[in-house]
């Protein structure tokens, strides 16, 4: 009973969760609660893709309608792999939120804040696990609405203006992905996805379709952050609490690149013209520019978390340049990139969270002299920037090898320098905090500041060390990364 | 035992020591070599500590005999520089050399192309940390130039492995020979390290500024580590034969009029890593062990030059040739030592340096290379005198600069007497040292022949060296006023060759000066752009974003309806 109706519980526990939250209105009860249902939904997310490897797609129909008329939830390799990333984040960050949220929000906010988490996480969740194009919209909106929210909670006040220009901006690329949408039903009728992408080849690229196209191929790349549409990044990223940002900046920008794939490479089909136009002409290029420029805008950050933000619309970069070359080692790699940094920057975001729950600042010259004060925040936080730069024997390093012999795959030798160039950007930043941190000494005006507290750390390093094993380990990641990549353009799952 | 890299043991017991106090750090710190011996030994021949990662295989431990020996060397140089170190009680530098030499020997025992990289950048990172020990702005930023070639020299490592691995579809590193780009760029990479001609400036930039101990330390591993490299991947290959005795030849110029002892010692550290170089280049199983038995003798008689000269930069203060002299009464059991090293330097026989150096001309002659023949022998001869005869002479002889002081510390002369009573072990019973070499071979260095020869050589340049300085031609020990009669032959050749340099690092400076305003240049736009004021990091407001967005989409419609 349970084993059949997984696709639902992973949706429908936290979305019950939520308003039970809110209810609860004690903030640790709601924290409990949440954290109970973020490890169901991990433990579901699991399952659903150890089943879905040993026995391909699973077709769950909601409500007994069959699809193409009902929704559909449909989970494939690729699906499942997102939905465990999700929950997993999920699941580390509410274990981790306690403590930090207890510091940064508000007490009467605290079963709100939980409350609009567990939402996001559904929404999350629901986006990546639907088969329906139009519930995917409304999961869609459901995950934004509350992460406007979460961004708005954060202490500084510049938050709000934050949470309101990612309002506008994700309203805009929700609603361009919407019109994509209904422009697909009016020249098909049908809304279910895999519907679509069986009846698209028949009536050819007309302009309806096209101009679908375009609006979904931008309303993706905001929600994604894909320069030079990130510009509403780095605030929301900056003046969130510091859970949220940990936890939007491994899933949400995931899941918007979940939804560019799923568009691109199951409703219109690999051998749909006008993406390759897209992808080589116009993806690649802005994809490696974001690398650069905002690997180099990153160097100069003064604050760190926004130069973190920076940093992961240069790794949106890479996995956007991976995706573009459009072949297996390509896709593979945006996909195994896309789970690492995941890993990596959340746990980074983690770290930073640590520091600000002591310090209350994480503007670099305040980090003088913590390599000495907070030893193992600042450890982990080294090997969180290892793996960033992508040294070999972290997880960074894995995914950028495979990306660069990608490059060679396709003789795009441009790309492969630029690749590397990022990974010296990279250097660069991440040794500038390493530098403050610990070859400065702490001023003598600095507080006296401990390791922060074990509920926090745990979790911090948890997430850090899973990005040096998968240096090691590439089963999960690389192999299943690439199951989907060959998956998307058209072999078995 | 398990079968693991010796080289794991310095580095994580490197990364220990801050925790540990007192005379225990002391003991643990003496230790880490000695384990590091007693697993090197335990190790069986055969690839060990085989990790997948994704369709590669990593090989931390690959034990032949040419590894075997470079780990046995880079061990014993970790020994007595730790404890010729144990007076100074410098955490950073007591952590940056046993993590810098387990790095070298973790590269060394390297069996894959990546692990080698790993390594590669660990040497560079943790070396760094030695110079900048110093605590002098001058080392700071001599440091940061020495770090920036040696991650560069890394990366550029990387980007011919991933090329090499792109081609090959293997990440094993043997033999690779020269043929495409990957295997150009991975030669430049050990290049950068070797100090190739072109490539050495970091070398005698950065290890002059080094500590007292620093200087000991990094003269052991780095460069020899690409030795090892170049051994190993580029053996035979023809054109690092030239590259070989152009690097002998030119620093015996610079050597000569360089008035830092340290550097001129830098420079001809460069000298002999041509030997060695040009060594692998003939390829032969004779050349080859040559380059190795240098390598291995080398590091000894270097460290014990580098460190007799230490040993008076920390009793005296300073290391110009210019203030020194007539130390020998002061510091007697140093002076022995330097001597001890500067006749192993020059290759005396009974001393280790013949033994090596005369394989290395062997197989130059056996493999009929005339021109690079003359020229080794040539630079033999500038050996002598800008190391064998100047350093000690300077320091300890020459006129007495009138200082006076103490006998270098205890801990200093113990870590001087091992390296020099192996040169003088290894010079009169080579056969140890032959067994250990990579190939079998019969050799026997003391022949009638060999011994002449070498001996009339040396007589020659000592010969030369005597009369120049009698006569004042000898560049004297810069800066100097007193003319003597035969000005006009001090404007011959040293002149010459000084105003050669000065132009020439003129020009370089020029150019350098031009670069870097064009790279100030560069770096202030990019700030313009970049930095936190720039367009690309300012706030937009919401109105311009969504500007950008409807750019897009009329881009994205443009080339799909055309």
């Amino acid at each position: 009973m349970i084993a059949a109706n997984l696709p639902a519980l992973q949706i429908v526990l936290p979305l019950i969760a939520a308003p039970l939250c809110l209810l609860l209105r004690r903030g640790n009860l709601a924290w409990a609660l949440a954290l109970f249902v973020s490890l169901a939904a991990f433990a579901i997310a699991v399952a659903l893709l150890t089943q879905v490897l040993d026995s391909g797609a699973i077709s769950y129909e909601l409500g007994g309608w069959a699809p193409p008329w009902g929704i559909e939830y449909r989970v494939d390799v690729l699906n499942a792999f997102v939905l465990l990333i999700v929950a997993a984040i999920g699941a580390v960050v509410l274990a981790y939120a306690r403590r930090s949220v207890a510091q940064e929000v508000p007490t009467s906010q605290h079963s709100g804040f939980y409350t609009a988490f567990l939402l996001c996480l559904t929404g999350l969740l629901g986006v990546a696990i639907t088969g329906d194009a139009f519930n995917l919209f409304v999961f869609l909106e459901i995950s934004s609405l509350s992460s406007y929210v979460l961004i708005s909670m954060g202490r500084d006040r510049r938050a709000l203006t934050a949470a309101f220009q990612y309002l506008v901006m994700g309203t805009i690329g929700a609603t361009f992905i919407v019109i994509g949408i209904g422009l697909l039903y009016m020249s098909t009728g049908t809304l279910n996805m895999a519907d679509l992408g069986a009846r698209l080849p028949a009536i050819g690229a007309n302009r309806t379709v096209l101009a679908a196209f375009a609006f979904l191929t931008v309303g993706a790349t905001i929600k994604l952050a894909l320069f030079p549409l990130h510009f509403w990044l780095p605030n929301a990223y900056a003046y969130a609490p510091s859970a949220v940002t940990a936890f939007l900046a491994s899933t949400a920008t995931k899941v918007s690149i979940y939804i560019l794939l799923r568009f691109f490479f199951t409703v219109f089909g690999p051998t749909f013209e006008a993406e390759e136009i897209t992808l080589n002409n116009l993806v690649v290029p802005l994809a490696t520019i974001a690398v650069l420029v905002c690997s180099t805008v990153a160097i100069y950050q003064g604050n760190v978390k926004r130069m973190l933000a920076y940093s992961s619309i240069a790794q949106i970069g890479y996995m956007m340049i991976g995706i573009g070359f459009g072949t297996v080692t390509g896709l593979t790699a945006g996909i195994a990139h896309l789970f690492n940094h995941a890993v990596t920057k959340g746990g980074l975001f983690l770290v930073l969270g640590c520091i600000v729950w002591r310090i209350g600042s994480c503007r670099l010259g305040d980090l003088a002299g913590l390599g000495r004060r907070m030893p193992l925040t600042m450890f982990a936080f080294v090997l969180g920037g290892l793996s960033l730069i992508g040294v070999p024997l972290t997880a960074g390093f894995v995914s950028k090898w495979v990306l660069v012999q990608a490059a060679i795959e396709q003789g795009n030798w441009l790309v492969a320098v630029a690749i590397l160039a990022g990974s010296l950007l990279a250097l660069i930043y991440v040794w500038r905090v390493v530098e403050v941190a610990y070859l400065r000494p702490a001023p003598d005006s600095a507080p006296e500041a401990a390791e922060a507290p074990w509920s926090m750390l745990i979790p911090a390093w948890i997430l850090i060390g899973a990005s040096i094993y998968f240096g090691v380990e590439t089963s999960l990641s690389l192999g299943v990364a690439e199951a989907a990549a060959r998956f998307l353009l058209g072999g078995a799952g | 035992m398990a079968n693991f890299s010796p080289g794991l043991i310095l580095i994580v017991g490197g990364l220990l020591i801050p925790l540990i106090h007192g005379r225990a750090r002391q003991v643990f710190m003496l230790a880490l070599p000695l384990l590091g011996a007693i697993q090197l030994f335990g190790l069986e021949h055969g690839l060990h500590g085989q990790v997948a990662i994704f369709d590669y295989t990593l090989t931390f431990a690959r034990v032949d005999k040419l590894s075997l020996i470079f780990g046995a060397i880079f061990l014993l140089a970790s020994f007595y520089n730790t404890i010729y170190g144990l007076h100074e009680n410098d955490t950073m530098q007591q952590v940056a050399a046993p993590v810098y030499a387990g790095a070298a020997i973790g590269a060394v025992f390297a069996g894959d192309l990546i692990t080698l990289f790993i390594f590669w950048e660990l040497t560079a990172i943790s070396s760094v940390f030695l110079i900048w020990a110093r605590r002098t702005a001058k080392a700071t930023s001599v440091g940061i130039r020495y770090l920036i070639i040696q991650v560069g020299s890394g990366v550029i490592l990387l980007a011919g492995i991933i090329l090499y691995a792109n081609k090959t579809g293997s990440i094993a590193f043997d033999r690779i020979g020269l043929s495409d780009l990957a295997s150009w760029l991975i030669l430049i990479a050990f290049g950068i390290k070797a100090a190739f001609p072109f490539l050495h400036n970091w070398l005698q930039d950065a290890y002059p500024e080094a500590t007292v101990t620093g200087t000991v330390v990094l003269s052991a591993f780095t460069t020899k580590l690409a030795v090892y490299a170049l051994a190993r991947g580029y053996a035979g290959t023809e054109m690092l034969i030239y590259v070989g005795i152009v690097m002998t030849a030119f620093p015996v110029f610079f050597a000569v009029i360089e008035n830092d002892l340290r550097r001129v010692l830098a420079f001809s550290l460069n000298n002999q890593v041509g030997f060695m170089v040009a060594g692998i280049g003939v390829g032969t199983s004779l050349a080859l062990n040559g380059a190795v038995a240098h390598a291995f003798v080398h590091i000894i008689y270097k460290s014990l030059l580098f460190m007799s000269m230490g040993a008076v930069l920390h009793r005296v203060g300073t290391i110009k040739a210019s203030e020194l002299g007539g130390l020998y009464r002061s510091m007697p059991v140093t002076a022995v030592f330097c001597i001890i090293g500067a006749a192993s330097i020059s290759a005396f026989p009974l001393f280790s340096g013949f033994i090596a150096k005369s394989l290395t001309l062997s197989a130059v002659a056996e493999g009929g290379y005339v021109v690079a023949w003359i020229v080794l022998v040539f630079a033999s001869a500038g050996v002598l005198e800008h190391s064998g005869i100047k350093i000690p002479y300077f320091a300890f002889f020459a006129h007495d600069s009138g200082l006076r002081c103490k006998e270098a510390p205890a801990n200093m002369l113990i870590a001087m007497a091992i390296p020099a009573f192996l040169c003088i072990a290894i010079g009169i019973f080579p056969g140890p040292l032959y067994a250990l070499l990579p190939f079998p071979m019969d050799y026997q260095p003391y022949t009638a022949s060999h011994v002449l020869s070498q001996l009339q050589l040396l007589l020659f340049a000592i010969l030369a060296f005597a009369v120049l300085v009698r006569s004042g031609l000898y560049p004297k020990e810069i800066p100097s006023t007193n003319l003597n009669t035969d000005w006009i032959y001090r404007k011959g050749l040293p002149a010459l060759v000084r105003w050669l340099m000065a132009a020439g690092s003129t020009i370089r400076r020029g150019a350098l000066f031009r670069a870097e305003f064009r790279l100030e240049r560069f770096i202030a736009q990019v700030y313009r752009h970049h930095g936190p004021a720039g367009i690309m990091a300012r706030t937009w407001s919401t109105g311009s974003t969504v500007l950008w967005v409807a750019v897009l989409l009329g881009v994205y419609l443009l080339a799909y309806f055309l």
